[in-house]
């Protein structure tokens, strides 16, 4: 599993380049990962990623898109708009959770 | 190249490759042609995943795969165990009254029980996500039903000959 040094610190990832301990992850970090996917982060990515890290942290898992629109009250629509093309992943990726498990 | 081809190198981070550009112009067509509950999710459990991968997809709505979005039948799907081994029950029993209603109102429950929205919901995430539906006009003419009668979200009653345009170079898939 590879160890990265980012900014001087250690960061535990799965081959893919997704975080395994969601506790390493911070916004400067966040910051670097969306730069790493060509994704400018706004405080309205933060305010999703917040709430992701968050919800994840509660239900043990990475919500999906429906669970984010929902629950979180982050319409699908902008979803696409923030996190282009595959926003269940990418918004998972910066925010330093895991890719979301279920089908829907 | 994707993330795991990359040599592992302690000081640099692997990046998930996204495959944006490579999947540019990946297209997907699910043709529903079933109105049965459980043979309505296949077609949308698979538009909502492709949507969410970035790819463009159509979903194209044919005869009983009508009750799907037809506004009066698409939130009471049925499921039924008659002449479905799959369900390992004594078909002699399967067409009993009120089985039907017994297996479909499981089946709800199980859906729901795994968190994955009913029809009517389903077609909105779709439809939020970018998803494009179509309804067929043959189906449309001979149910005399109009895109008044329709969800909401259907861009259009098309006829074969557009459906064979919009499915240039697609994925297609009949359900």
């Amino acid at each position: 599993m590879p160890v990265a040094t980012i900014d001087g610190r250690e960061i535990h990832l799965d081959d893919e380049g997704f975080l395994t301990d969601p506790s390493e992850w911070d916004e400067a970090l966040a910051t670097r990962l969306a730069t790493n996917i060509g994704i400018e982060l706004t405080d309205r990515h933060l305010e999703v990623i917040r709430w992701a890290r968050a919800d994840a942290d509660e239900q043990g898992e990475t919500p999906t898109l429906r669970r984010l629109q929902n629950v979180g009250g982050f319409p699908t629509k902008e979803l696409f708009q923030l996190f282009p093309k595959k926003p269940a992943k990418k918004l998972s990726y910066v925010a330093g959770l895991q890719k979301p498990v279920g089908c829907v | 190249m994707t993330a795991t081809d990359l040599p592992v190198d302690p000081t640099s981070a692997p990046i998930p490759s996204f495959d944006d550009e490579e999947d540019a112009g990946r297209k997907l067509v699910l043709i529903c042609s079933k109105g049965s509950l459980d043979m309505a999710y296949p077609g949308l459990v698979l538009a909502n995943a492709a949507l969410g991968e970035g790819v463009e997809t159509h979903l194209f709505f044919t005869f009983w795969g009508f009750d799907i979005i037809n506004k009066k039948t698409m939130d009471a799907l049925k499921f039924t165990p008659v002449g479905n081994p799959a369900t390992h029950m004594p078909q002699m029993l399967m067409g009993l009254p009120g089985m039907t209603s017994f297996a479909t109102h499981m089946m709800r429950k199980q859906i729901e029980g795994l968190d994955v929205p009913a029809v009517p919901e389903f077609l909105d995430l779709i439809r939020d996500a970018g998803g494009h539906l179509w309804a067929c006009r043959m189906s449309a003419d001979m149910m005399h039903l109009t895109e008044e009668d329709l969800y909401d979200g259907v861009e259009g009653i098309i006829n074969a000959s557009d459906f064979i345009e919009i499915a240039e170079g697609a994925q297609t898939i009949f359900i």
